[in-house]
């Protein structure tokens, strides 16, 4: 016990969850790995030791107890309800699943940490939202479908949890939309379109969390002791039509009563996974407040949300309409074309002379 | 020059550079020799030289021709209420007025130094004839009394030669920002490229030449630092509140940051346009931070109520909330400069409401306004807003730091100093309508 952590991860087979995992065998201070999931996970894994398992699986218990694990780091939540294999499914993944480790922990008495990823997304969309959302802060109308209430009826089991073993430190994250050459994302998908489709009308602010930041971050969580609710995500924000511009893609405005249906076009087509829930998103955004990341965490993300955004950009290699090499040299060429002018005419003023 | 530019934002304070620059009359002159052998009388701007000598160089070359511009020109613009009288004293004199008029006014954003001599020159009769219009018209104007004519001229004045392609540069520039997406924005929106840039720039026409706004004590706003500008509302829909935000980004430089209502953030297209122009969302929370940040904050406690008050209780101030302005002031001990906007009541007498539709509608109220009955006539013209004279008195400022940050908690206090804001503003009211001339004058 005492030469090291001995950690458990589920949904280790996600793009998240693998970088975790590879991220914890680098370190010395972490004993042993076991991941859980029923695919299969990323052949980069050297020392994990993998169940096949679904979380809701009894399995899961007997694998905390005799292993005598004392930190479970909980990364299998689903936001994407057409990659879990439908809402209902994703319901059954996030919150039953999220109910079950959740008996498993309590029966385990070697558990010292437990570590449970969850969104943004809780603080939900709403015009009357504040500038920016802090951790104690709670929603005024709280979303009431979807991924956002799934991810709050998570945290409120995760809560209980926390009153029920006060033993167990127990680290909340909230991420904002990750972002990353690898994790796979709803927000992504919109721009795999040819046109982004906006909300006419409406300009939400958003954020993104790099991918190698939310590793940092669920590193250090799972490593330090750092108990407490945290919002994760770079500093800054974007506009979506900023985005848009930033990747030199062109904007197609829905107004808002075709907004629905379009998504669900998108969807039915499986261009792309905007789930109806993400439409108040995709009118007013969020911003969340990362203070308590810094100050208490002690982590400053390395990537802003515009790092994020371009990184995410380049390495995608998202190819846009507009080059921004092509306006730049056409803003030179008219900045040298009036300084001709303006040459010209003093030259020709004093030749006159 | 693009720093110039940035620097000099609005006529009054091209006017006072310039009169400052008129007044330190032992400022050295160029050092150099023009082209006729004269030493040269401009101002010199970098240690020795001019700023015509400065760009040629060492080599001392022709400065300015004996001007091919008519001498009435200067003279002409001269006279308007605009220009200063000390320009009067170079017309006649050899080397021709018009040339140290311009370089006297090197710090007007729109003259740059040797376009108009060279306009004169060289572009032909075409801008000979502008010119000699343009002098008529001044002349006409400055001998009626036409101040705003003549403004609304001195704009169009700049638009033509170098100052526009200067102009042209920097739009450019601001296009290729826009098309990259290379900009930032805070966490509230606020995008101050577009505001600046964009927003601002149309806002002035509205308050330099329609509105005409005049503003008193402007020296009350705060240079830095946090502070709470509390001003009434007026007019159904909140112009004064845009107006009021340029008068003070003109005289401060500084962006106050307005408090709206949901009602705003709720609208298409609006909610948008406000996010970004640096608006946030009426609540105690972000009006903290805000000022926290040290940043200038507007709000107009009446809200709707005053907005979509009916035309007999113009000026007369409604409730101002509840109060939590002066709560968001003490906990964050910023003083509040009482504001008061005369003229915004008029732009949009309300006559009716049409509480039914409004309600139908789910909005606070639904203005028939006094210009709607021209509409037969005149078309969709009457829904413009109507050319009242503004304004814009800062009163001063009220000192929070006395009651300390817990005062906040103390109803009393803050029911004390929302009464008191209150009453300031009303009082600054009634002393500016009555020394009015007219509504429209």
């Amino acid at each position: 016990m005492t030469d090291g952590r001995r950690v458990l991860i589920t949904g280790v087979a996600g793009q998240l969850a693998g970088q975790v995992a590879r991220a914890l065998e680098e370190r010395d201070d972490v004993a042993e790995i076991f991941g859980v999931d029923v695919h299969d996970p990323s052949p980069e894994l050297q020392r994990t030791e993998f169940v096949r398992a679904d979380v809701r699986n009894p399995l899961v218990g007997r694998v905390l107890e005799t292993a005598k694990v004392d930190t479970v780091l909980h990364l299998s939540t689903a936001s994407a309800p057409a990659a879990a294999g439908g809402r209902a499914r994703m319901k059954e993944i996030n919150v039953i699943g999220a109910m079950q480790l959740l008996a498993a922990c309590q029966k385990a008495p070697s558990l010292r940490r437990l570590v449970v990823k969850s969104s943004t997304a809780i603080y939900g969309s709403e015009y009357t939202d504040p500038g920016s959302f802090r951790e104690d802060v709670s929603p005024r109308t709280p979303p009431k479908h979807g991924f956002g209430k799934d991810a709050s009826e998570v945290e409120a089991y995760v809560r209980a949890f926390g009153r029920r073993r006060k033993d167990v430190d127990v680290s909340i994250l909230r991420f904002a939309n990750l972002l990353g050459p690898r994790v796979d994302s709803a927000f992504q998908s919109l721009f795999t379109l040819p046109m982004v489709p906006t909300v006419l009308g409406y300009d939400p602010r958003l954020q993104f969390c790099h991918e190698e930041d939310a590793v940092a971050v669920l590193e250090r969580a799972a490593t330090q002791d750092h108990p407490g609710i945290f919002n994760v995500a770079g500093d800054g924000v974007l506009y979506l039509s900023q985005c848009v511009r930033l990747a030199g893609r062109l904007p197609s405005p829905i107004p808002l009563p075709f907004v629905a249906g379009v998504a669900s076009a998108l969807r039915r087509t499986r261009r792309a996974d905007i789930a109806s829930d993400q439409l108040r998103f995709m009118q007013f955004g969020r911003v969340v407040d990362t203070s308590r990341l810094k100050d208490v965490l002690g982590y400053t993300p390395r990537y802003s949300t515009r790092e994020t955004f371009e990184d995410f950009v380049r390495r995608r290699r998202i190819r846009g309409v507009i080059q921004p090499d092509e306006v730049v040299r056409w803003e030179r060429e008219v900045s040298t074309f009036l300084q001709r002018k303006a040459q010209e005419r003093f030259l020709a003023r004093g030749g006159a002379g | 020059m693009m720093e110039q530019h940035a620097e000099i934002i609005s006529f009054a304070e091209a006017r006072d550079a310039r009169s400052r620059q008129e007044a330190q009359a032992d400022r050295s002159r160029c050092a150099a020799l023009t082209g006729a052998g004269r030493p040269c009388r401009n101002y010199a701007t970098d240690g020795r030289l001019c700023r015509v000598h400065a760009v040629q160089g060492a080599t001392p070359e022709l400065e300015d021709e004996p001007d091919a511009e008519p001498g009435s020109g200067a003279d002409g613009r001269d006279a308007t209420p605009e220009t200063d009288p000390a320009g009067d004293h170079d017309v006649g004199e050899p080397h021709g007025g018009a040339a140290e008029d311009r370089s006297g006014a090197d710090g007007d954003p729109r003259e740059v130094d040797g376009d108009r001599a060279d306009q004169g020159g060289r572009a032909a009769p075409l801008g000979d004839a502008t010119q000699r219009a343009f002098d008529r018209v001044s002349q006409e104007a400055a001998r009626r009394g036409w101040g705003p004519a003549v403004d609304g001229l001195r704009a169009l004045d700049g638009i033509d030669g170098l100052a526009a392609a200067d102009h042209l540069g920097e739009v450019a520039a601001f296009l290729r920002r826009r098309l990259t997406g290379d900009y930032e924005i805070d966490a509230f929106g606020f995008d101050d490229d577009l505001t600046t840039n964009l927003v601002m720039p149309l806002l002035r026409p509205l308050h330099r030449h329609y509105w005409r706004v005049a503003a008193h004590g402007q020296e009350h706003l705060p240079l830095r630092g946090g502070g709470l500008v509390v001003a009434n509302h007026a007019g159904t829909l909140p112009a004064d509140a845009l107006i009021t935000r340029l008068d003070i980004f003109e005289h401060t430089g500084r962006h106050a940051r307005e408090l709206g209502a949901d009602l705003v953030f709720r609208t298409p297209f609006v909610g948008e346009l406000a996010r970004k122009t640096g608006a946030t969302l009426a609540s105690g929370d972000d009006a903290d931070r805000l000022l926290a940040q040290g940043e200038l904050v507007a709000v107009w406690p009446e809200g709707f109520k005053g907005l979509g008050k009916p035309w007999k209780d113009r000026y007369k101030l409604q409730r101002f909330g509840r109060g939590g302005f002066v709560a968001t002031a003490l906990r964050a001990q910023v003083p509040i400069v009482p504001t008061a906007i005369v003229g915004s009541e008029e732009i949009y007498p309300m006559v009716y409401d049409l509480q039914l539709v409004a309600r139908a509608l789910g909005l606070p109220y639904f203005p028939i306004v006094a210009q709607m009955f021209a509409l037969p006539v005149i078309g969709p013209l009457a829904l413009l807003p109507l050319p009242s004279k503004w304004v814009i008195e800062y009163g001063t400022p009220i000192d929070t730091t006395e009651y300390g940050p817990e005062a906040a908690d103390d109803p009393m206090i803050v029911f004390d100093l929302a009464d008191q804001v209150r009453d300031t503003i009303q009082d600054m009211l009634h002393r500016n309508l009555m020394g009015r001339r007219s509504v429209f004058l």
